[in-house]
C-alpha cells in the first residue's frame, strides 16, 4: 500500500518533468541518483523558473536535509557490527520516507544478520519501482488530454500536503509547516530565485526560536 | 577581467540539465553519507537537528503552498479558486471520507481540479 502511493507520487513527478521541458532520461536519472521527491521537485521547478546553479543546489540541499536525521537514526538499526563497511553507504542511498518508516518498524524485531538484506530488498524494490513510475508518468503526460495532465502535475503538491498534515503532532513541526506555507508564496513574489531558500531559513529559524521560547516558558 | 562563462554552464546548453541533476545527486547523497558517518555519534534529539528539521519543513511547506497558490507551467492556467477547492477536497477526502488514505486524498484533489477546470472551459462558468 505505501508502495502504491509512493509510485503515484512519482507518476506525478514524471508528468512534472515533461512539462518542465526535460526528457524522460532526465527524470529517470533524477530518481535514480537524487532519490527524494521534495528535492527532485524543487530541482525541476527551479530549473523551469530559470534559477541559478547555486540557488538550485542550496534549495535541493535544504529540501533533502531530512535525510540526515533519517539516516542517522536508521543505521544503528540496520548495522549489527558484522556488516562490511561499504554496506551502510549503499543502504544510505536507499533512504526515503516510505522505506525508512517500514524499516524502523520491522527491523528491530528481526535477527541482526537479516536486517541489511531485508532493507536492500525492500528499499531497493521501491527505488526501482519509482524509476519506472517516473518514466510511466512522463509517458502518461504525453498520452492523456491536457486536462488530465493538470491533475497529474497537481498530484505533487497534494501528495506532500497530505503527508505533512497527517503528521503534525509536534508543535515545532506544525508551526514550521504553517509559517512556511504562508511565507512561501509571499517570498516567491519577492524573489523567484531566492524565495524558497529565504522561506526555509527565515520561517524555520523563527519557528525554532519561538518553539524554544515557548518550551522554556512552560518549564519555568 | 572577468572569465567567460563556460559553455556547458549556460542555460541554453544541452548539458545544463545534466549539470543540475549531478549537483542534485551530490547534495542529496552528501546528507546520506554524512548520516552514516555521524550515526551513533550525535544526538538526533539535539538542538542542531531541531533547527535543521524546522528549516526543512518550512521550506517544503513553502514549496507546496507556492505550487498550489502560484503554480508554474500548465497548472498556472487554472483558476486559483479551483486549486484551493481541489486542495480542500483532498483534505476532506483524506480526513473525513477515508481513514487517512493518501491515495483517495490525492485522487479526490486531482479529480476535483480536473472537473472544475473542465466545467469552466466547457460550460463557460
Amino acid at each position: 500500500m505505501p508502495a502504491i502511493v509512493m509510485c503515484a507520487s512519482f507518476v506525478g513527478f514524471g508528468a512534472l518533468v515533461r512539462h518542465a521541458g526535460l526528457s524522460v532520461w532526465h527524470g529517470m536519472l533524477s530518481t535514480a541518483t537524487g532519490w527524494g521527491l521534495p528535492g527532485q521537485i524543487a530541482l525541476v521547478e527551479m530549473y523551469a523558473a530559470g534559477a541559478s546553479l547555486f540557488a538550485i543546489s542550496l534549495a535541493v540541499a535544504m529540501a533533502q536535509a531530512r535525510l540526515l536525521p533519517m539516516t542517522i537514526t536508521l543505521m544503528p538499526v540496520l548495522n549489527t557490527g558484522k556488516t562490511p563497511r561499504w554496506q551502510p553507504f549503499a543502504a544510505a542511498h536507499l533512504v526515503a520516507v516510505t522505506g525508512w518508516a517500514v524499516a524502523m518498524r520491522e527491523c528491530p524485531d528481526m535477527p541482526g544478520e537479516s536486517r541489511m538484506p531485508y532493507y536492500f530488498a525492500f528499499a531497493g524494490t521501491l527505488w526501482v519501482l519509482t524509476i519506472v513510475a517516473t518514466a510511466a508518468g512522463y509517458a502518461l503526460a504525453g498520452a492523456v488530454p491536457a486536462m488530465v495532465n493538470l491533475g497529474l502535475v497537481f498530484l505533487n503538491p497534494l501528495y506532500f500536503m497530505l503527508l505533512f498534515v497527517g503528521d503534525v503532532r509536534r508543535r515545532a513541526r506544525a508551526l514550521s509547516l504553517g509559517f512556511g506555507a504562508v511565507c512561501g508564496p509571499l517570498m516567491h513574489l519577492a524573489s523567484p530565485d531566492w524565495g524558497l531558500l529565504a522561506t526555509g531559513l527565515i520561517a524555520g529559524t523563527a519557528v525554532y526560536v519561538a518553539d524554544r521560547q515557548l518550551g522554556a516558558r512552560r518549564r519555568a | 577581467m572577468r572569465a567567460a562563462v563556460p559553455e556547458a554552464l549556460q542555460e541554453s546548453s544541452v548539458y545544463w540539465p545534466l549539470i543540475l541533476l549531478a549537483a542534485g545527486a551530490v547534495v542529496t547523497y552528501a546528507w546520506r553519507a554524512l548520516g552514516v558517518l555521524l550515526s551513533g555519534r550525535i544526538d538526533p534529539d539535539g538542538a542542531v537537528f531541531a533547527w535543521v528539521a524546522c528549516v526543512a519543513f518550512a521550506l517544503l511547506a513553502g514549496l507546496v503552498a507556492r505550487m498550489i497558490v502560484l503554480p508554474m507551467g500548465i497548472v498556472a492556467e487554472t483558476a486559483l479558486l479551483d486549486r484551493l477547492l481541489a486542495a480542500g477536497a483532498a483534505l476532506a477526502a483524506f480526513f473525513l471520507l477515508s481513514r487517512r488514505n493518501m491515495l483517495i486524498g490525492v485522487a479526490a484533489g486531482s479529480g476535483t481540479l480536473i472537473l472544475l477546470t473542465w466545467a469552466r472551459t466547457e460550460l463557460g462558468l
